[in-house]
Parts: structure tokens; C-alpha cells; sequence
């Protein structure tokens, strides 16, 4: 880590000053994620009793356990956790195979998909949520994993990011192979997926945080409590509370639990990836 | 990279041959993501196009009757569309300018400091990942009256504290800080990236030049950066324009419709009207003012681009 003293003609003052007003933005950015923990361990009760205390005397996981009693949490964490994946998986091969022929072989058409692509990079789903529903209902898909899967496995980023990737590749290695007698599919899956994995590792981890995070979409498609995913969960609880804020906020703490795992995990790759793609949800 | 050779003879494909089996490879390889592409994009702008000149209802099947521009008269005539538009637009600017000017002053103190980067890099970036439901659940105790810190803080030291989410002045200001919490981290993240890119030399070189702190960060960081903030400003303003979840989830569009945001009005018009055609007529005049404001970027992006 590079110290600031070492650089020269920077006063020590300054430095001090940085610091603190830093620590102050990320005391602020943190009190809101550490206080919903706090209430989410407290007694029934305590929080109304005793609002202004800080920790509670007398922590306790009564919150969560009635959480998971009283609502289909485990299954929406499976429904959220199964279309997520399957989306990523899908979003990776259809997009990394359409990426790779628009960067690496001139087929007739090709300005015409390069087009609608930036057409697709403009409009955003949420817009075309009313056609889409009717789709969906008339032919029956409303209230299955489909649903959810299916509409966010064409993503136009995510097709320029493969392009621009594979057009990083030397063309000599297909080439290569091309007079060897492989096939396109056969470069595009023996050289160019296997030397392609940061590319992929970013698609596969945004289609997954954008399909678990999406609220919108899932809102309108999924009315019954055991298909929904996590955020329409527990969107459909906030009318049940009332003053009960330890269970509130006990189900705020789960539905952020499994992605601040994941990012937990993957923290250089997630911000990196994002960095370098300037992929936004 | 194993690549067998024996399977096929291995014969010379080269020239014009090459290149007709390259176009009908490039067409396969292409199919599936064209045909997803069609159903659930191009097929659903295209069907509401044409369901917007219909009085096409969400709970009968069909079409139904013809009417022409009527749904587009109606909407442009519409009082509470045009006031969700401009809801949505109220959000973008409160949000805009903090979301980028915060973003790039923590950006430029994180690269100063000599350690824990990654602590404030995890603590910045964390809550981008929380989904929305549970960061509203969480500020909706922000805000709460009684137990929240937004109110017994601000009490505590003497200030009267609004009413964060009751009083329609407030609100939108209550959607604003909020997403400022979850959202910062994105834009965070770009310009510390972008801050790693600037080569060491040119620090020590203003530095031999007597550029102390600030005019190093108004001489060689702000202009240097000029690229990633126009992504920046772009990526931040047609995220914001698309305002849904969080005004929903914390005030219902409320108080009174004072927050409900275009995307909010459609989705109202469709699923609580029942009036599909209308709603996309409402959709397509809404999509118009994003691909203009997105296209705004891109031109000026491309001039930006040309001069430096």
C-alpha cells in the first residue's frame, strides 16, 4: 500500500484530515448494517421499551427462529438460490457463444444484430413489463422458475463484454486450429471459453446478483408464497409486522445474509469484474 | 487448449470456403441468444407497440377495439403521468450529484490513506449487494419516528427531525439518502479503479513542481478522470431514471402519490387499471425520454472522447 508521506510536498495535516473525514463516511455507511443486527437479537418487546440503548443486554435468536417458523423462508432462499443459477448458466453460454461469432466471424446479419443489441442496451425490461406479463400468462408460465429464468438469459452487456474479451484474444490460436480442421463451435469451446474465465466469472456473478436482487419482474409474476424469491418474500411480509421490529429486522439480516456471504467470498473478483466491465444493474 | 487433430483429416480450409462456413457458423452460434432475444425483447416491444393503439385490457384475452392515438392523447394529457415522470426525474437529480460527488471524494481519500483499503472498500461497496426489500425494511426503522436514529439522533441534539417518510416534501428526500447508502459502492468502486490506472509518476512530478494536496486533485486527478466520470454520470442517470423497488417498497408512491415514480404510474395503470393498452402507451412515451436522455450521453460522450 502506497504511504502518503513518501510522497513529498504533502502535509502531514492533510493526511490527518483525509482520515478522519473517511472514517467518519464509513461510521455512517455502517451504522445502519450493525444497528438492523443489534435489534435483530433483541427480546420481543425491548425495542420499544428502550429505544435509545445501544446492544442489547440480553441477546437472543427468538427473532430469527420465529422468522423461519412463521414464514417459507427455506424455500424461498431454494426458489431465489435455483433461478439465479440457472440464469447466470444460461446467460454465460447463449451470450459467450453469440460474443464470440459476432468477434470472430463475419456472418450476414452481423451489423444487423450489432444494432439491435445497442437497441437492447438502451431499453430497459422494466419498461416492457406489461407485454411481457401478458406473454408469460397467456401461455401459462406465471408461478414457475421459467418465469424468472427465461427473460434474463439475453443480456446485451453481457454479449459485448464476451466480444470485447475474445477480440482480445490473438486470432492466430483459431486460426490455428481452424486449419487443423476444428470446427467454429470446437474453437469457440476448446480455446476461447477456456481462456476467457474472467470474463465469465463476471457475467455468471452479475446475471446472478441482478436475478436474486430483480423485484419488479418477480412482483408480478409470482403470486403464490411458494414460488417467491427472497426480495418479493419479504416485500410480502412488511404488512405483517406491525411493531414487531426484532422480527423485522431478523428478516432483513437473512434475505442479505446469502449475497454478503457470496461477496464476502468473492470480493476482489465481484469489484474487479466490475471495473473492468462497468456492468451496472 | 488440448486440441485433437486425428478425428478429422486434417484438410486446408482456407480463402472463400473458410469464410462462407465462418458466416453460417457465426448465424448457429448466434441462434440461441437471438432467439431469447426476440421472445422476451424485441417480441414484447413490438407486441406493446401495437397494443398501444388498442383499448387492450390485462384480464380479457385479445386486443380488443382499435383506437388509434387515443391511448397517447390520453397520456400526454394525463396530469398524474406527467407528474410521475417528473417524480422520477426529482429522483435523478437528488440523486445524481451526491451518488457521483461523494462517490469520487471517498474514491481519492481511500487511495490516500496508507492502511485498511479493503475495509473501506468492503464497507462502502457491502450494501450494493443487499437486496432491496431488506434495505427498506432497514430505513424504514431509519426513519421511524420513535426508535430511529434518523429522529432520536437529530432530537438528541436539539434539532426538530422531520418527518422523514410522512410529509411529501420529505419523502423523495428519504428515498434519496437512502439509495445513497445502497447504491454508492458501484460508482465508488469505478473511480477507485480508475484511480489505481493514474500512473505514480505523474504524482511525483507535480510533486517536483511544488503541487501540493489540493491543486495535485484539482490539476491532475479531476482531469484525468474526466472519462470515468462521464461513465459515471451516464451509468448513474439511467440507472436512477428506472426508480422502482425502493419507492414502492418504503412509501407506496406515497404520501399521496407525492413519490410515485413513472415506471410506478405504468405499472399501476396495467395491473391495478387493468388498462394494458394504455399502460404501454405510457411505456413507449416514457421509453422515448430515456433513449433520448441516454443518447444526450452517448453524443456527448463521443465529442468528449474526440477532444481528449
Amino acid at each position: 500500500m502506497a504511504s502518503i508521506e513518501s510522497r513529498p510536498g504533502t502535509g502531514r495535516a492533510f493526511t490527518t484530515l483525509c482520515t478522519v473525514v473517511l472514517v467518519l463516511f464509513a461510521l455512517i455507511w455502517l451504522i445502519p448494517l450493525l444497528w438492523s443486527v443489534d435489534l435483530s437479537l433483541r427480546p420481543d418487546g425491548e425495542i420499544t421499551s428502550h429505544p435509545g440503548t445501544w446492544w442489547t443486554s440480553h441477546p437472543t435468536l427468538d427473532a430469527y427462529r420465529s422468522v423461519f417458523d412463521s414464514t417459507d423462508m427455506l424455500t424461498w432462499y431454494m426458489n431465489s438460490f435455483l433461478t439465479a443459477a440457472l440464469s447466470a448458466l444460461f446467460a454465460v453460454v447463449c451470450c459467450s457463444m453469440a460474443g464470440f461469432a459476432l468477434a470472430r466471424t463475419r456472418f450476414a446479419g452481423r451489423r444487423v444484430v450489432l444494432g439491435l443489441l445497442t437497441i437492447g442496451l438502451l431499453v430497459p425490461p422494466q419498461a416492457l413489463m406489461v407485454p411481457m406479463f401478458q406473454e408469460f400468462a397467456s401461455v401459462g408460465l406465471t408461478n414457475t422458475y421459467w418465469a424468472l429464468i427465461l427473460p434474463s438469459v439475453a443480456v446485451p452487456v453481457a454479449v459485448f463484454v464476451f466480444m470485447s474479451f475474445f477480440g482480445g484474444i490473438p486470432a492466430e490460436l483459431g486460426d490455428a486450429a481452424r486449419v487443423d480442421g476444428a470446427g467454429w463451435f470446437r474453437v469457440y469451446s476448446r480455446i476461447y471459453m477456456p481462456l476467457s474465465r474472467p470474463a465469465v466469472s463476471a457475467v455468471a456473478i452479475f446475471t446472478f446478483v441482478w436475478t436474486w436482487n430483480s423485484f419488479l419482474w418477480p412482483l408480478l409474476v409470482l403470486s403464490s408464497t411458494r414460488t417467491m424469491t427472497i426480495p418479493v418474500g419479504l416485500a410480502s411480509l412488511t404488512s405483517t409486522y406491525g411493531a414487531r421490529y426484532a422480527e423485522m429486522m431478523a428478516s432483513a439480516v437473512l434475505g442479505a445474509l446469502p449475497l454478503f456471504a457470496v461477496f464476502v467470498l468473492f470480493q476482489r473478483r465481484i469489484v474487479e469484474g466490475m471495473a473492468s466491465t462497468g456492468l451496472k444493474g | 487448449m488440448a486440441l485433437s487433430t486425428t478425428a478429422a483429416p486434417p484438410t486446408i480450409i482456407r480463402g472463400d470456403a473458410d469464410a462462407r462456413h465462418g458466416r453460417r457458423s457465426g448465424v448457429f452460434l448466434s441462434l440461441p441468444f437471438l432467439v431469447f432475444y426476440a421472445l422476451f425483447l424485441l417480441g414484447p416491444l413490438a407486441y406493446g407497440a401495437v397494443m398501444s393503439l388498442f383499448n387492450t385490457s390485462i384480464v380479457r384475452p385479445g386486443l380488443g377495439s382499435a383506437r388509434g392515438l387515443g391511448n397517447y392523447a390520453e397520456v400526454l394529457r394525463s396530469g398524474d403521468f406527467w407528474s410521475s415522470m417528473w417524480h422520477t426525474v426529482q429522483f435523478t437529480l437528488y440523486t445524481t450529484p451526491p451518488l457521483v460527488v461523494i462517490a469520487l471524494l471517498l474514491a481519492m481519500l481511500t487511495e490516500r490513506v496508507r492502511r485498511g483499503k479493503w475495509f473501506y472498500r468492503f464497507v462502502f461497496f457491502a450494501p450494493y449487494v443487499i437486496p432491496s426489500a431488506s434495505v427498506v425494511l432497514i430505513f424504514t426503522l431509519v426513519f421511524a419516528a420513535q426508535v430511529g436514529p434518523a429522529t432520536t439522533w437529530l432530537t438528541a441534539i436539539g434539532i426538530d427531525a422531520p418527518n422523514w417518510l410522512g410529509s411529501p416534501g420529505w419523502a423523495m428526500i428519504s428515498v434519496a439518502l437512502l439509495t445513497l447508502w445502497w447504491t454508492l459502492g458501484f460508482n465508488y468502486v469505478l473511480y477507485l479503479a480508475a484511480l489505481q490506472d493514474i500512473p505514480r509518476d505523474i504524482y511525483d512530478a507535480a510533486a517536483v513542481d511544488g503541487a501540493r494536496g489540493l491543486a495535485t486533485i484539482r490539476h491532475i486527478i479531476v482531469p484525468l478522470l474526466g472519462r470515468t466520470t462521464l461513465l459515471v454520470i451516464a451509468l448513474q442517470v439511467v440507472a436512477s431514471l428506472k426508480v422502482f423497488d425502493q419507492i414502492y417498497l418504503l412509501l407506496y408512491g406515497g404520501p399521496n402519490f407525492a413519490t410515485r415514480p413513472a415506471l410506478e404510474y405504468i405499472f399501476d395503470s396495467g395491473f391495478t387499471d387493468y388498462r394494458a393498452g394504455y399502460a404501454d402507451a405510457a411505456s413507449l412515451v416514457y421509453l422515448v425520454v430515456i433513449l433520448a436522455v441516454s443518447s444526450l450521453w452517448l453524443v456527448a460522450g463521443r465529442i468528449a472522447g474526440r477532444k481528449g
